[in-house]
């Protein structure tokens, strides 16, 4: 990838990860107030995330032809499948049970949140587990 | 119903936290056409380290660069906002076997789903994919009567 991909990668990362400090989110005691009906909080950055992320995935391919810096705009393609759905149940009780999810637990290190180290390596952890063992 | 008992410590800083997210999300989309969402940098980064062939994937060769970058941006990010807002850093005081436990299971969980709380409710939801807004109807149910099971046997 080209170091100017590589700037606005990291660029983009910095705001992602503002965001999440900002929004408290890399407080895992925030998140659990969420998942415990306290604080809807969660849901105003959920929600204006995506708010934002719909028009310009919408709104980019429409009047450019290409990405600034490379050649074609990516897809994700997620499947509606048993490991799609049942992933997703267990992430929402490991997720339920720490307050932790992948991006504010990587965020939260950046801003000094250092018991988040021990969920980032059991993360690792999970992810080599799933791969070595149920990957396909 | 007033807006104090929903958002006890107010609503700015969470829709202002969540349009920035956002924000950068989609300068990652218009400046190079990537889709980040989290999760996929455990196995991207694997790669590094694990000889087994899953981690050596195309998808994961191909994108563990900017996966680690994008997560440096992360760390860098929320450094940069603790240094300009003049705060001291907030310790969680969750429990390290909650921490242990619930990151061992969110980590292969999401990766088992392709996606987490970014991967599949941003991105997957901005995209409005079906397998995406179920994933993340699925886990917000989970992760709910979790969090109330954790606190029935005296969790944080």
């Amino acid at each position: 990838m080209k170091p100017r991909s590589l700037l606005a990668v990291l660029l983009s990362g910095m705001l992602f990860g503002a965001g999440l400090a900002l929004s408290t989110m890399i407080q895992p005691e925030v998140v659990l107030s969420f998942l415990r009906f306290a604080d809807f909080g969660l849901l105003l950055v959920l929600g204006g995330a995506v708010v934002v992320t719909l028009i310009i995935y919408r709104a980019a391919p429409a009047m450019m032809k290409s990405p600034l810096f490379e050649s074609a705009f990516s897809t994700h393609p997620s499947v509606l499948n048993s490991r799609t759905l049942g992933g997703a149940a267990l992430f929402g009780i490991g997720w339920g049970l720490s307050g932790v999810c992948p991006g504010p637990a990587i965020a939260g290190l950046g801003a000094g949140n250092w018991p988040l180290l021990v969920a980032v390596a059991a993360m690792f952890v999970g992810a080599w587990v799933q791969g070595r063992f149920f990957g396909e | 119903m007033t807006l104090d008992a929903i958002f006890p410590l107010g609503w700015q800083h969470y829709l202002a936290g969540g349009l920035l997210i956002g924000t950068g999300v989609s300068l990652l989309f218009v400046t190079t056409g990537l889709i980040g969402g989290m999760s996929t940098v455990f196995s991207s980064t694997l790669s590094y380290v694990s000889r087994h062939r899953f981690f050596h994937q195309p998808r994961f060769i191909g994108s563990r660069v900017w996966r680690l970058v994008f997560a440096a941006g992360l760390i860098a990010g929320a450094a940069l906002w603790l240094l300009l807002s003049g705060r001291a850093p907030v310790i969680t005081q969750v429990s390290w076997w909650q921490l242990a436990l619930g990151g061992f299971i969110a980590g292969f969980g999401a990766r088992l789903s392709n996606g987490c709380t970014s991967g599949h409710g941003i991105c997957g939801m901005a995209l409005l994919q079906l397998p995406s807004i179920l994933a993340v109807v699925i886990f917000l149910t989970t992760g709910m009567v979790t969090a109330h099971l954790v606190r029935l046997i005296g969790g944080a």
